[in-house]
């Protein structure tokens, strides 16, 4: 039995092809178009062309994510919520808390021991505690997003900023840089505000361990570490496969 | 080149230097001065015994010191023949107001403007939005202007000037226009889903590409704003007479759209909306005056 789950992001669409509901046979991708549709069936056919399958070989299609109501070729579609707590779970089985910071959204879900929802939080949709935030300081700093996680890390300390709003950081940060200090501290900063932010929605359901760490924003070592200093606790990332395919793998596993 | 030049200025609203001339500060016993000194415009005005006597209203520098140097100078020029030394009290207050270094004492913005207001709109003001450039604040007052409840949003964009500029400067419109644009439209559109100033960007973004006339798409920004600024009053409670202070009192579009979803009217200002903080500093620089004196 072949299943596929699609996540349709703000950001980026990604597919992943599960086999007897337990084994990643491939998985794509791609960044979200202005047609959904679109993004989706091209995430789906990358996915199954890495897989070495066949469309007419997949028995089932759930969409998920922001998108999900726009893919009409899919079979069925599921919340976010229910998707990454899903694929969270099969991910690493001792998890109890899932946390999913994506490009626009943040979310904080908590499991019960058989994998069951037991409860979650949403962000209001804020820039401040998503994705976003390291985009436009990336921008602003003129380094590449994949260096802006790593210059957190080498960092002594946090730039002092007041900002909580990614409006007014940028202009905070245009000053900062005006004071030559140190984009490491500056980058630190903002991860340290993002994680706030993120911590003080999963506070309303419960930290509970295991924390996995899932969504695109789970790849910047910067915010994972600021992370674990805000909840001081260890926080862990998904070992069969990169943090931002979990929604779409949950999405695959409802057809067990 | 001239285009160029223009562009990323759509932000830029007028400044104004304005004095009474049919006062004369000579026969006046007390001459205060209030010093407003926001993130994004500052102000400072002269009162000669409690009665408006001149205003600056100035956008804000990158130095706080040479913002509040620079809008007192230019008021004093106007005036003509007064000097600092001449002003008996000088009350600063506002986001920047500890670095005022010629005032000769602080005062938050939430108890000026609750004072300001009393004195611009008048004794039966009880509640006053005041939309700055990088907050909200909803504050309750009581007859003679005293602060008894307020509420306020200063950690984010949506519904105060900043978020505004920033939607002047996306749809290349200059600040003053947006606000009557907005209500050029036969219906209103959704708003746009997301009060966010940074997803609104995109969303306003994705809105041009559909091809929606600039009207439309402010107007679907601004219900969203409102919407926003509307959940922060319901929560501190609207209790009649209300009045809308700041530079966002300024933008029609903003100020229909609060009252219609309040259901109340705004009471009409008949001068400068974004003096009132600095009105308010001004008119406790003469009360702080006269103690002292007594005191002596």
């Amino acid at each position: 039995m072949i299943t596929a789950g699609i996540d349709v992001g703000s950001k980026y669409t990604k597919a992943v092809v599960l086999k007897n509901g337990a084994e990643i046979v491939g998985y794509a991708n791609i960044r979200t178009g202005m047609d959904h549709e679109k993004s989706a069936r091209e995430a789906l056919e990358e996915a199954l062309k890495a897989a070495g399958i066949n469309r007419d070989q997949v028995d089932k299609i759930i969409a998920t994510g922001f998108g999900k109501t726009s893919v009409p070729f899919a079979d069925d579609e599921i919340s976010q919520v229910v998707a990454a707590g899903k694929g969270g779970y099969f991910a690493r089985p001792s998890t109890r808390t899932v946390i999913e910071v994506g490009a626009e959204e943040s979310r904080g879900i908590k499991l019960a021991e058989d994998g069951k929802i037991r409860d979650f939080a949403l962000a209001d949709k804020c820039a401040a505690g998503a994705g976003s935030f390291t985009d436009a300081m990336a921008r602003y700093l003129e380094v590449p997003l994949e260096e802006f996680g790593q210059l957190s890390l080498r960092s002594k300390g946090a730039a002092a900023m007041n900002a909580q709003c990614v409006i007014f950081a940028e202009s905070e940060v245009v000053s900062l840089v005006h004071q030559n200090v140190p984009k490491e501290e500056i980058s630190r900063a903002i991860h340290d505000a993002i994680a706030d932010r993120v911590a003080s929605i999963v506070r309303r359901v419960g930290i509970e361990d295991d924390v996995l760490v899932v969504g695109g924003l789970a790849n910047d070592p910067g915010f994972i570490d600021s992370l674990k200093r805000e909840l001081n606790t260890e926080v862990y990332l998904p070992e069969i496969i990169a943090p931002e395919y979990i929604p779409a793998l949950g999405a695959a596993l409802m057809e067990e | 080149m001239a285009e160029a030049i223009q562009e990323g200025e759509y932000w830029r609203w007028p400044e104004t230097v304005w004095v009474d001339e049919s006062k004369n500060w000579k026969e006046a016993e007390v001459i205060s001065c209030g010093i407003d000194l926001g993130s994004v415009s500052t102000q400072a005005v002269i009162m000669l015994d409690g009665e408006l006597y001149a205003y600056a209203s100035f956008r804000t520098g990158s130095s706080s010191l040479d913002s509040s140097e620079r809008v007192v100078k230019a008021v004093l020029e106007k005036i003509g023949d007064l000097k600092l030394e001449d002003i008996h009290y000088i009350v600063g207050t506002g986001y920047g107001r500890v670095s005022i270094p010629f005032a000769h004492k602080t005062i938050t913005e939430i108890a000026c403007h609750g004072r300001g207001a009393n004195f611009l709109y008048g004794p039966t003001v009880r509640t006053i939005l005041d939309m700055g450039g990088q907050d909200l604040k909803a504050i309750k007052v009581d007859e003679r202007g005293k602060v008894v409840n307020f509420l306020m949003n200063d950690k984010c964009a949506a519904g105060t000037g900043r978020g505004v500029e920033v939607m002047a400067d996306l749809l290349a419109i200059p600040i003053t226009e947006v606000g009557p644009l907005s209500l050029q439209v036969e219906e209103e559109p959704e708003p746009v889903s997301t009060t966010c100033v940074v997803f609104a960007k995109s969303e306003v973004l994705g809105l041009m590409r559909k091809g929606w006339p600039k009207e439309r798409i402010l107007a679907a920004y601004f219900r969203a704003m409102a919407s926003r600024v509307v959940e922060l009053l319901e929560r501190v409670g609207v209790e009649e007479d209300f009045a809308i202070t700041g530079g966002i009192a300024k933008n029609i579009g903003m100020v229909k759209r609060i009252e219609n979803m309040l259901g109340v009217k705004a009471l009409k200002p008949d001068f400068d909306t974004q003096i009132a903080g600095a009105v308010g500093a001004a008119l406790f620089g003469r009360a702080l005056y006269l103690k002292g004196k007594k005191k002596k």
